[in-house]
This record gives C-alpha cells, sequence and structure tokens, in this order.
C-alpha cells in the first residue's frame, strides 16, 4: 500500500530522489571536507621540520611543539626549524593569562548577568522593560564606538596593560548574557517561587536557593560560552596591553610571534603549533560541552 | 568622569533603596541591588563610553597627553577630503560583498541538506568547528594554506592545471581572499541559525506541495523561503553589521607573511577597522579615530534599517 510518506519525500522512492540525495550527500561530504581540511593540514605542517616543509615535503619532528612551548633543546631547535634563532611563543605566561581572563570574565559575566535577568524576569519595577530595551540596544553598538573611551577609561583608572584592565569591562555584564538568561527564566515555571514567596522568604533568599539551582544547566552553557569568547578575544587585550608581553593572552602572544617570524623563510612548523596548542583548549572544551553549544545556537537564535 | 557618574549613580541608588519603606511587591527598592553590578557595566563600558565616543570625534583627543579640546566638525571635514577613508570604505564593502554573498548561499545550502538527509549531531558540531578558533587563529591558518610558494590550495589548484594564484599578496586577491576565509569560518554557525528556523516550518505543507507535484527548486522558492523570511532577516542582519567589522584576519594575514605594513599590498586590504586602529593607536589621532568610528556607526544603524525594512522582518507569512 502506498502510504503518504512514499509519495511526498522523506524516504522518497521517485527517480528524482534517487538521483538528488547521493549529489546532495557528496556536497555535504565535500562541505564537511573543506571544513576540515585546514585543521589537518596545520596538524601536518606543525609535525614537520621546515626544512622539509620548504621543498614539499614532510619530515615527522616533535620539535615545532617543543619549541613553541619552551622545552625543545638546542638540537631540537636547530632540527626542526633550520635554523638556530627563531621567534619565540611567550607559551607558559600566556597560557596563564588567558585561563585567568577566561575564567574570571567567565564566572563574573554570568553570575552578575544572571541577577539582571532575574530582576527583568521576575520583579516588578517602574521602567523596567525599557531598561531592558535599552540593554538590549547595546547589542548593536559596535565595538569600535567604545574602544577608544574604553581605553582612556582603563588608562586613567591606572589599569592600563594589566589583567584586571583586560577582564574589567567584561567583567560585570554583555547584553547578550542578559537577554540569555532572561529568555531562560521567562520560559521556567515559577511556582516554586512563587510557594517560597508566600512563605515569606526574600528575593535574594529566593535567588540564591531556588534559582540558582534550578537554571544551573544553563549558566553552564552560558559560562562556557563566555569562556570561549573571552579565550578567543584579540581586539580589546591588543589595544589594552600592546606591548607588555606579561599579561598578553595567548592570541595577542600568537600575533607577536607571527611578526617575529623572517619574511623571507617563515617558521610555517613553529606558526603552526603555536595556532594548534591556542586552540587546543577550546577543542577540549567542544568534546566536552559540544552538545550544549549547538544546541544554545537554536535557542539564542530563534524566539 | 565616567568614574564620578558610576559612583554618584551608585550612592544615589542605594540611598534610594535603604530609604524606601518596603512595599509588598518591592519594586525598585528589591531590584536595585540585582541589577547594580550589570548597570555599573552597561554604563561604565557601553553607554558613556558610546556617547563619549561620539563626543570624542568632535575633539582633537592624543593619545599620548591623554587630552584634547573641543574643535567642532573639523574631523568631519577633514574626513571628507580624506582619500585613504574613502578607500577604506570601498574596500569594506567588497569584503563585504564577498563575505556575505558567499556566505550566505553556502549556509542556506548546507540548512537545508541538513534538514533533508540528516539531524545528526555529529555532523552540526564538525561543521560547527571554524566558529569556534579565534579569528587570529584562522587568519594563521590561511596564511599558510594560501601561501604563493608552498600553500596547500595553490597545490591543489595545481591538478586541475590553475595558478599558482597570489591571494594574500595581490591588490585583486587580498579582500576575496579574507572574505572567503571569513566564508568558512562563518558558514556554519549561519547554517545552524538558519537550521534551527528550518525546524519551525510545518512539514505538512512540504507534504502538499508534493502531492500536487511541485519539485524540490519550487517548494524552497514558494515555501522555504518565504516562511524564513524573518530568520533570514536576523541572520543577515547579524552577519553584514559583523563582516563589516572585520579586523584579526585582514590585521594578521592581509598582504601576505612577508607584509611590512597593515593593510597591505599597498593598502588593498585596509578595512575600516583597520584605518581607525591605525589613526588610534599608530598616529595617536584618537580625535579623529573617534569620527571615524563614529561615521560607522550611524552607517551601519542605517544599514541595519534598510535591512529590516526589506525583509519585513517583524511579520511573518506563517500566520
Amino acid at each position: 500500500m502506498t502510504t503518504i510518506n512514499d509519495i511526498v519525500g522523506y524516504g522518497n522512492r521517485s527517480a528524482r530522489a534517487r538521483m538528488g540525495r547521493p549529489l546532495a550527500w557528496a556536497l555535504l561530504a565535500l562541505i564537511i571536507v573543506i571544513t576540515l581540511l585546514p585543521f589537518v593540514w596545520a596538524i601536518r605542517t606543525a609535525l614537520s621540520t621546515n626544512p622539509a616543509l620548504l621543498s614539499g615535503e614532510f619530515d615527522f619532528t616533535w620539535g615545532n611543539f617543543k619549541r613553541v612551548i619552551g622545552i625543545a633543546s638546542q638540537e631540537e631547535i636547530q632540527e626542526s626549524a633550520g635554523r638556530v634563532n627563531t621567534g619565540e611563543l611567550n607559551f607558559w605566561t600566556s597560557l596563564r593569562n588567558s585561563v585567568i581572563i577566561s575564567t574570571t570574565i567567565a564566572i563574573g559575566q554570568v553570575f552578575f548577568s544572571s541577577m539582571a535577568a532575574y530582576a527583568f524576569a521576575r520583579m516588578q519595577f517602574a521602567g523596567r522593560d525599557r531598561i531592558f530595551f535599552i540593554y538590549l540596544s547595546g547589542m548593536m553598538i559596535p565595538p569600535i564606538i567604545t574602544l577608544i573611551p574604553n581605553v582612556i577609561f582603563i588608562k586613567n583608572l591606572g589599569l592600563i596593560a594589566s589583567l584586571p584592565g583586560i577582564i574589567l569591562p567584561f567583567f560585570l555584564m554583555t547584553p547578550f548574557a542578559v537577554f540569555f538568561m532572561r529568555q531562560f527564566f521567562l520560559g521556567v515555571s515559577r511556582s516554586m517561587e512563587e510557594a517560597a514567596m508566600i512563605d515569606g522568604a526574600s528575593h535574594f533568599r529566593i535567588f540564591r536557593s531556588i534559582t540558582l539551582p534550578m537554571i544551573r544547566p544553563q549558566m553552564i552553557t552560558l559560562g562556557v560560552l563566555t569562556y570561549v569568547t573571552a579565550w578567543n578575544e584579540f581586539f580589546w587585550p591588543f589595544v589594552v596591553a600592546p606591548a607588555e608581553e606579561s599579561v598578553q593572552p595567548l592570541p595577542v602572544a600568537l600575533q607577536v610571534f607571527r611578526t617575529q617570524t623572517p619574511g623571507n623563510s617563515p617558521d610555517w612548523g613553529g606558526l603552526m603549533a603555536g595556532t594548534i596548542i591556542t586552540t587546543l583548549p577550546v577543542m577540549v572544551i567542544f568534546a566536552i560541552f559540544g552538545k550544549r553549544i549547538v544546541d544554545s545556537i537554536r535557542f539564542t537564535g530563534i524566539k | 568622569m565616567t568614574l564620578w557618574i558610576l559612583i554618584g549613580v551608585t550612592a544615589a541608588g542605594s540611598l534610594y533603596s535603604m530609604t524606601r519603606p518596603p512595599s509588598l511587591d518591592g519594586g525598585w527598592r528589591a531590584a536595585w541591588w540585582f541589577l547594580l553590578p550589570s548597570l555599573i557595566g552597561f554604563l561604565a563600558f557601553f553607554l558613556i563610553p558610546m556617547i563619549r565616543g561620539i563626543y570624542l570625534g568632535f575633539t582633537d583627543w592624543n593619545a599620548l597627553s591623554n587630552s584634547g579640546e573641543w574643535i567642532g566638525p573639523d574631523n568631519y571635514t577633514k574626513l571628507i577630503d580624506d582619500a585613504q577613508f574613502w578607500n577604506a570604505m570601498r574596500v569594506t564593502f567588497w569584503y563585504v560583498i564577498w563575505n556575505i554573498g558567499t556566505q550566505t548561499v553556502l549556509a542556506i545550502t548546507i540548512a537545508v541538506m541538513m534538514d533533508r538527509l540528516t539531524k545528526s549531531g555529529t555532523v552540526r558540531s564538525l561543521i560547527l568547528l571554524p566558529w569556534l578558533i579565534p579569528n587570529l587563529v584562522a587568519g594563521l591558518l590561511f596564511l599558510w594554506l594560501l601561501d604563493p610558494n608552498l600553500g596547500l590550495v595553490n597545490d591543489i589548484l595545481g591538478w586541475f592545471g590553475l595558478g599558482p594564484y597570489r591571494f594574500l599578496t595581490s591588490t585583486s586577491g587580498v579582500i576575496p581572499s579574507l572574505a572567503l576565509m571569513n566564508t568558512w569560518k562563518f558558514m556554519g554557525y549561519t547554517a545552524l541559525l538558519i537550521f534551527a528556523g528550518l525546524q519551525t516550518i510545518p512539514k505538512n505543507l512540504y507534504e502538499a506541495a508534493a502531492i500536487d507535484g511541485a519539485t524540490e527548486w519550487q517548494m524552497m522558492r514558494r515555501i522555504t523561503i518565504p516562511l524564513m523570511r524573518p530568520v533570514l532577516a536576523l541572520v543577515m542582519v547579524v552577519t553584514v553589521v559583523g563582516s563589516f567589522q572585520v579586523f584579526d584576519t585582514a590585521l594578521v594575514a592581509g598582504g601576505g607573511i612577508a607584509a611590512g605594513g597593515i593593510g597591505g599590498p599597498v593598502n588593498a586590504s585596509k578595512v575600516i577597522y583597520l584605518y581607525i586602529y591605525q589613526n588610534a593607536f599608530v598616529f595617536f589621532d584618537q580625535g579623529y579615530a573617534s569620527a571615524l568610528a563614529s561615521v560607522l556607526l550611524v552607517f551601519l544603524m542605517i544599514i541595519t534599517a534598510i535591512q529590516l525594512r526589506l525583509f519585513r522582518a517583524n511579520e511573518s507569512d506563517l500566520a
């Protein structure tokens, strides 16, 4: 018997579909290959010595990785880089800075934005929706217009070229974080909170003992997104701590490393090892929280 | 100045919330403490800087002396005659056209294919990977892949008898190369946004169309695109505004590995963000840089308004 599904499409057996589906799969496969190839090629490059790369060959070595994290012996430097003097990726200091910056921003931003979102979603006060709308408009402000005044402000606070100076603008809130959490609060039943309120609990009490435990999964999702964003941020630390190696996060250190490489015989092995090592923590986070991140895109994009 | 405003707001609000008699719903008295941290953050790093940024555009603020005087519209008269500014706008426009054109087509294609072929989480994760890496890292990856002598892309094109091309080191190649680099990085993310929108279209519409003998292409044009319009509008606004703000990749890859200055070769990749950065932090002329940023702000607002109008973003054909 012919069912509606046979006529219609999904699992379609018509001539068109038999032609179309393998073609579509091939196209999708091609797109996935294009997506992944740069990563594979970077790994291959990082595992080869520079002299071999220059002649289009491959010669296995761990030297590039050892070099960028600063544990290579003189021979390994010579072998992998093809010369004695190479640029230096200030790896351990930058890694420490990146971890401090991203962790602090993620914790602060998620916590304070959740507090604000709680007020916007659960409390009554004059001008509430107007203030929330102004916050939302903040999402539309291109960072370039606030960049120079923010640098001047940080300079006047005496925090230029310091870790607090890099962290501060993202520590208390971003409009996106408040929006994300408020969206979520609106979809959660408030019966538990109302019961607590009838029992005479204060808003602080309710927020701490009922709401926070309930929204933990969403706070983790937002925390992961914030962490990755902070880890990848380049422009702000680049302008606020341009020449201060002791506070630079990894992407800025990578840019410094790139400018040190000689243009006529670039240290491709070292550069690719640096990019892989910079990206690795994000990949680990993605391996653990990938589903959350993918789902959050559906959650924030629509509705 | 910013600091004094913040202290004033904090003190006044706290005083108000502590002296007001408590009422049943709490009102501002209770909400104040929940809002305070985010309010400080919003005022200090979003609202006040934006107003101040526009103000600085009317001064000759210098980064080294950290001071400046009101000079009226001088920066703007200078800007009109500044060939470098017009070059930057032209280059940025060209970049946006290449980037948004390719990215939107690819993202829609990927989203539709995922919708029809597979809802696999693995596929969705894989195409999202480039979105997760720093822009700077993407720039470095392609600096290597597009290298005129040793790069993989020229190798592959060579199999088909093409090239070698000077992608990042020629004036005509650098902007399309940077734009396609960005497309590589964001097409998966954009596809997922669109994919999420596709899930909201009722499946019975397709069933009805198939019974009436509609082709895939007709269904795409008559059902998918019209019903997706609000989602596409949102995606277009976000990606276009984002595309105008290209900086990291142009800084690291524009002009190739041996590039001497910013935005090479010969200013062919000096996008507006690079030009503003250069004025503010290389020439220390932060007054002029602020004027440039203000122009960009107004420009992006106009573009957004036009897009929302064109797409009639607030109405859906589903109703």
